[in-house]
Parts: structure tokens; C-alpha cells; sequence
């Protein structure tokens, strides 16, 4: 029961942590499964956009906001299945499908959500631990929604499937090397379609999150590079589910940092706090990543590491 | 656009761009050229069929769309000068994508370097406003807008080249950290008292403002930019920097191997895109908006990739291009105000055009010499 301010911020960072981080978790796990293929999807941040706008809208129509998650999950799914059809076409640059399917995504996500930035959707309910605490700011914090655990518990099974489950390895395998993946009789475009399209549908959850719980409301400034920003986590997390979630954490207390500045009055700069993930996300690419050898975990056939 | 390397003892495989390093062209030049053209222009009907089923889903008329379409980007006088204005900075903007395109790099942040460009134009002028001497301080806003940018987007090649740092989303990142810089400044210590409702640099004024070509009422700006595009393609394709780029587009291996500056080249490819960027934020600021403020970020950037890999990063393609694209956006408004439709319905039509024009890349070259997983 402290008014200092500096832990009002670190306790708004928490809260902001565990509330912002979750779209990056969601988005980074589904990209770390389409790179673990051998493919990249740049465009889960259209994805992440028309997820958002979809869940909203379905939210609003149905009155049910597991539906709207459900719905923008389906559409996501669309999204990557249209991806990872695309790229399995000769001579198709999997990097420039990506950037045209941004533009294309939050192009679609903007007409069809013209009509619901007015309307006011059912939010997802969040579960609150704050009995835990005597603490009024750590009580409002520790309202954390369910969707936060669901994509824990995805990124476990993910970690757990890639090592001990046929799927996990028959993944790694067609990333590491296309070639070898065929001579063991493995559709090489079938299992990167698939993992691009169940990419597509964890990236589409992430946005339902967006709009359907924190910030909480559709609008066509949503999102500023989440989904773009996530792939570079996966990057830095090389790879490892497990690790994505501490990047997605460390994300998240950036994003926060600028509103819980706010809070106590400090409004100098925010519009730097506010790039505080993009600047993070950048300084992170360059001190993690090496010109002169491949990164640990990388799988052999991205593009991007090479 | 028939292929600029006439020169016999140029091989085959650097004659083509860069992305597609496969695609040796063994069909003969004539077709080859014809191919480039053919399958553009095919990929746009194809898109603009799918954009009428797409309207025709929702009710409307894909005629009217198109007709709309026609008068609002091209059918006046008026129209045209609304399109040409918006060419402009479209064809710079795709400059910063195709120049490195030719070297293998995918930048799409060329918004970026277009708000820096601009910022840096309407802040050196800011001691000289209301003191005259245009012929000093008008150059002056053009080198710092030109310089702004090419630091940018060379950053972007630096990390690419020093670090191994994925040009692509790195100079992704780097834009909304222009848009912070820009808002940051603008929204505090450059603020204008002049403008209370939108917060903006002190105007520069008409005497630094850049004037219109005589008889098409279109800044100059259009006219430096189909002489920088004539000038990327004569450096591209008639200079040692234009072979050494398209050799290491075309294999960086290879490129190594014979000693080239692979590095210095992805540095020097870079810089310049940046600068061409950086003059269209100088144009915007010193010909249609008079300062510095959130309007510079109106999505120039992001269109420029789209006119660029439509061009199949041919500068010499990049004008018209542009202009097609300039009247989509002139048309915009039109076409929200008079079909109902929202403000977005330009940008799914141009994400349809990109996706089917990419898509349209599997076409080239009929026979695959190698599947896609053979690549190096």
C-alpha cells in the first residue's frame, strides 16, 4: 500500500506483461511452427489484424466471445492456408507473399470492420487471482485472462511435441532439409501448408485477444507491427516454444512500459516509450543475431538466417 | 520493357532481376521481353476480375467501381494533376524497393525514410523561414531530406551487412520508429503555435515552397523523379555498380568469389534507396503539405513496394506504374463517396494486385529447370 512511484511502474509493467504479452505469445508460437517447417510467414501481422476484426465482429453479432475467438482462430487458418498454398507454387518468394498478404489482410480487416468500430462486443471475462494479494494495484493485475494460460499450455505441448512426437519430428525434419524429407517419402508442401495454416490460426486467436480483452475494442489502429514483431521473437527465442513465452513477456513489459508512465505522470517522450518494442525488437535482432555463423536451432531451409 | 543488358558478354542469368535468379531466359530476348510485359498486365485483369466477383459478392456494381475509377484518376484535367501528384512520391518510393531488390534485399521501409526525409527538410529550414535566400536554403532542405534518408535505410543495410540482421523487418522497425521521432518532435518541441487543431512544424512559407511544372500544375518533384528513374536504370544497367549488383542479386556466392564488395555494394544499394525515399518526404513537405506533421505518413511507403514488384524493379517501369497506382489512390475518395464503400476498398484491390502479381511469378519460364527446393 505504497504510493512510490517507481513501484506503481514496476507493478504496471507486471500487469502490463502479463496483459500485452499475450497476442506476441500467440503470434510467435504459431510463426515458430511454420519456420520450424522451413518457411516464414510474414504475414500473420494481416493475420493478427483480420483475426482481431473478425472475433470482434463475431463477438458482437452472436453475443459470444469464445465464438468471436473460435471464428478469428478459422480465419487465420484461412489466411495461412492461403499462404502456404501460395508458396508451394515454383519460384515464389515466401518473403514477398508475406508482405502482400499484410497489406492484403489489414486491407480486408479495415473494409469489412468499418461497420463495428462503433458497436460495443461482449469482451472475454478475465479470471481473478487477486485474492492472493492485499495489494490493490497487484489485485487489478492479477485479473489475468484465461487466454494467457491457454498459450502457456500451447507452448509446452509445443516444446513437448517437437521433441518426443512423429509430428514434431517429421516438422523438424522437412525444415532442416527438404531433401532428406522426401527421401523418407514426406510431402514436403503438405507438411509446411499444414504448419503455415495452424501458424495462421494461433496468429488469428492472438488478434481476438486484441480486440476482444486488452486493448479491448476494435479500431483500425490496433495493432503497430505485433504481428511483425513477433517474428523477430521468434528469432531471438530460437526457436524453443518455452523461450518465446520469457520473449513474449519481456515484449510485453516493453509495450507496457509507455502506459504505466503515464500513470504516474510522466508524459515526456511517450511517443518514444510507446516505440519502446519496436526499439527493444530491433537492438535484440542486432545483438543476438551474427553474419558469420548460423544461429543455434535455426532450421536449415529459412530463408531469413541465410 | 525490354531487357537493358544488350551487352553479349553480360551472362544470361544477371540480365534477369533479382529475386527470380532461376528464371534464364533461354526462350530468346524478344520473347523475353514481351513475357515481362505480358504477364503484369495479365496479372492485373486477372486481379481486377477478382475484385468485381469480390464487389459483385457484396452487392455492388463492378462497373460503376470501374468507371469511378476511370473519372477519378484519369478521366480530367483535374484528375489527372490529382494523379500525378500522388505519382510522384510513389515512384521514389518504389525506387528505395527496386534498387535493392536488384541486389536480393527486401526493404519495405521505405515510409520511414520518407518521414525522416521530410522531418529533416522542414527542420533545417526552421532558422531561415521569413529570412529569404531560397536559392541556399532550398538546397540546403533537399540535401539534409536526401541525407536523412539514406542514413536510414543504410542503417538497414549496415545491420544487414556487419550484424546479419533481416533487412526486411528491420527496416519495418525502423518505420514506426520514424513515426515516433516525427510525432515526438512535432507534438513537442517543434510544435507550431501557428496550427492549434493539427500539430505541425512551423510553415516554411512560399518562398521555399517548390513550384509546379508550367502547363501540367504538378510539382517538380514528378519530373526529378522520372530523372531519377532514368537515372537508376542507366547505374543498373550500364554501370560497373549495376553489373557487380546484379551479379550478387543474382548469386551472392558467386559474387564473392570474383571479389566483389558484396558488403560495400548492399551498403551503397541501400544508402540510395534511402535517398530516393528521403526526396519524397522533401517533395511532400516542400510541395503539398508546407511542414512537417502526421500527414507525411499517408502510406506512401507501403504502395511504392507494390508499384516496385509490379515494375518487376525495372526503374524504367516505375513511372507508369506509379501513375496507375497514383490514380487508384486519387480515386479513392470518389469511389468511397459515391458507392458507399469504406476507405479500405483501395487497399484490399491493391493486396489482391500484389498477391496475384507475385503469384504470377510461378508463370515465367513455363519449364522448371529446377524445383523450388533445389535452390542453393
Amino acid at each position: 500500500m505504497t504510493d512510490d512511484p517507481i513501484l506503481t511502474v514496476l507493478v504496471a509493467m507486471f500487469a502490463g506483461a502479463i496483459r500485452v504479452s499475450t497476442p506476441f505469445l500467440f503470434v510467435s508460437l504459431g510463426e515458430c511452427l511454420t519456420e520450424k517447417s522451413g518457411r516464414i510467414n510474414l504475414g500473420l501481422e494481416g493475420t493478427l489484424v483480420f483475426g482481431a476484426m473478425s472475433a470482434y465482429a463475431v463477438s458482437y453479432l452472436t453475443g459470444s466471445p469464445w465464438t468471436g475467438v473460435l471464428a478469428a482462430g478459422l480465419c487465420g487458418a484461412g489466411f495461412g492456408a492461403l499462404h502456404g498454398y501460395i508458396c508451394k507454387l515454383p519460384k515464389v518468394n515466401d518473403i514477398a507473399i508475406g508482405i502482400a498478404m499484410m497489406l492484403f489482410g489489414t486491407g480486408l480487416a479495415f473494409f469489412f470492420g468499418k461497420g463495428f468500430i462503433q458497436p460495443t462486443a461482449p469482451r472475454l471475462e478475465a479470471i481473478d487471482f487477486g485474492f492472493l494479494v492485499s495489494n490493490p494495484q497487484l489485485k487489478v493485475a492479477l485479473q489475468i485472462n484465461p487466454l494467457f494460460f491457454i498459450g502457456i499450455a500451447a507452448a509446452v505441448v509445443l516444446w513437448w511435441a517437437f521433441r518426443n512426437t512423429r509430428f514434431g519430428l517429421v516438422v523438424r525434419m522437412t525444415g532442416d532439409s527438404s531433401a532428406t524429407a522426401r527421401a523418407m517419402g514426406t510431402s514436403v508442401d503438405g507438411v509446411r501448408f499444414l504448419a503455415t495454416t495452424i501458424g495462421g490460426f494461433s496468429a488469428g486467436i492472438g488478434g481476438a485477444f486484441l480486440s476482444l480483452y486488452y486493448p479491448g475494442s476494435w479500431n483500425e489502429g490496433l495493432s503497430s507491427g505485433q504481428g511483425l514483431m513477433a517474428v523477430a521473437l521468434v528469432i531471438f527465442s530460437r526457436w524453443n516454444p518455452i523461450a518465446c513465452v520469457g520473449a513474449a513477456l519481456l515484449f510485453g513489459a516493453a509495450g507496457a512500459l509507455g502506459p504505466a508512465l503515464q500513470s504516474i505522470g510522466v508524459s515526456q517522450g511517450y511517443h518514444f516509450f510507446n516505440a519502446a518494442p519496436h526499439i527493444l525488437t530491433l537492438a535484440i535482432m542486432i545483438a543476438s543475431t551474427s553474419p558469420k555463423r548460423s544461429l543455434k536451432g535455426a532450421p536449415g531451409e529459412l530463408s531469413i538466417t541465410r | 520493357m525490354p531487357d537493358p543488358t544488350t551487352d553479349a558478354s553480360v551472362p544470361a542469368v544477371a540480365a534477369q532481376p533479382a529475386p527470380h535468379p532461376r528464371a534464364i531466359d533461354w526462350v530468346g530476348r524478344a520473347l523475353a521481353a514481351s513475357e515481362a510485359i505480358v504477364i503484369p498486365v495479365g496479372a492485373v485483369v486477372v486481379s481486377a476480375a477478382l475484385f468485381s466477383l469480390f464487389l459483385l459478392a457484396l452487392g455492388k456494381s463492378p462497373q460503376t467501381f470501374f468507371e469511378l475509377l476511370w473519372r477519378g484518376g484519369f478521366g480530367t484535367a483535374f484528375s489527372w494533376q490529382n494523379t500525378l501528384v500522388r505519382t510522384a512520391p510513389l515512384i521514389f518510393t518504389a525506387l528505395c524497393v527496386a534498387i535493392p531488390a536488384r541486389l536480393g534485399l527486401v526493404i519495405i521501409g521505405g515510409e520511414g525514410a520518407l518521414v525522416i526525409g521530410g522531418f529533416a527538410a522542414a527542420v533545417v529550414a526552421l532558422p531561415f523561414i521569413g529570412q529569404g535566400g531560397a536559392f541556399f536554403v532550398m538546397p540546403l532542405m533537399f540535401i539534409a531530406a536526401t541525407l536523412a534518408g539514406a542514413l536510414w535505410i543504410g542503417f538497414v543495410g549496415a545491420l544487414r551487412h556487419h550484424r546479419g540482421v533481416n533487412e526486411t523487418i528491420a527496416s519495418l522497425l525502423m518505420f514506426y520508429i520514424a513515426v515516433a521521432i516525427l510525432n515526438f518532435f512535432v507534438e513537442g518541441a517543434l510544435r507550431s503555435p501557428a496550427d492549434p487543431n493539427k500539430p505541425s512544424t512551423t510553415p516554411i512559407g512560399a518562398d521555399l515552397m517548390v513550384g509546379q511544372i508550367p502547363g501540367l500544375e504538378v510539382h517538380w518533384g514528378l519530373a526529378f523523379g522520372v530523372v531519377m528513374a532514368i537515372g537508376a536504370h542507366i547505374l543498373m544497367s550500364r554501370t560497373t555498380f549495376g553489373f557487380a549488383a546484379r551479379v550478387t542479386g543474382g548469386n551472392v556466392r558467386a559474387a564473392r568469389a570474383q571479389g566483389l564488395p558484396v558488403g560495400r555494394l548492399m551498403l551503397a544499394a541501400c544508402a540510395l534507396a534511402g535517398a530516393c525515399a528521403g526526396i519524397a518526404g522533401y517533395f511532400e513537405v516542400a510541395a503539398i503539405l508546407g511542414k512537417a506533421n502526421a500527414s507525411l505518413v499517408a502510406g506512401y511507403g507501403f504502395t511504392g513496394i507494390l508499384v516496385s514488384f509490379l515494375a518487376r524493379h525495372n526503374p524504367l517501369a516505375i513511372p507508369p506504374v506509379a501513375i496507375l497506382f497514383g490514380g487508384l489512390a486519387a480515386a479513392g475518395g470518389l469511389i468511397q463517396r459515391r458507392m458507399g464503400l469504406p476507405d479500405a476498398t483501395v487497399q484490399v484491390l491493391q493486396g489482391l494486385i500484389f498477391l496475384i502479381i507475385l503469384l504470377s511469378e510461378t508463370v515465367y519460364g513455363r519449364i522448371p529447370l529446377f524445383s523450388r527446393e533445389a535452390r542453393a
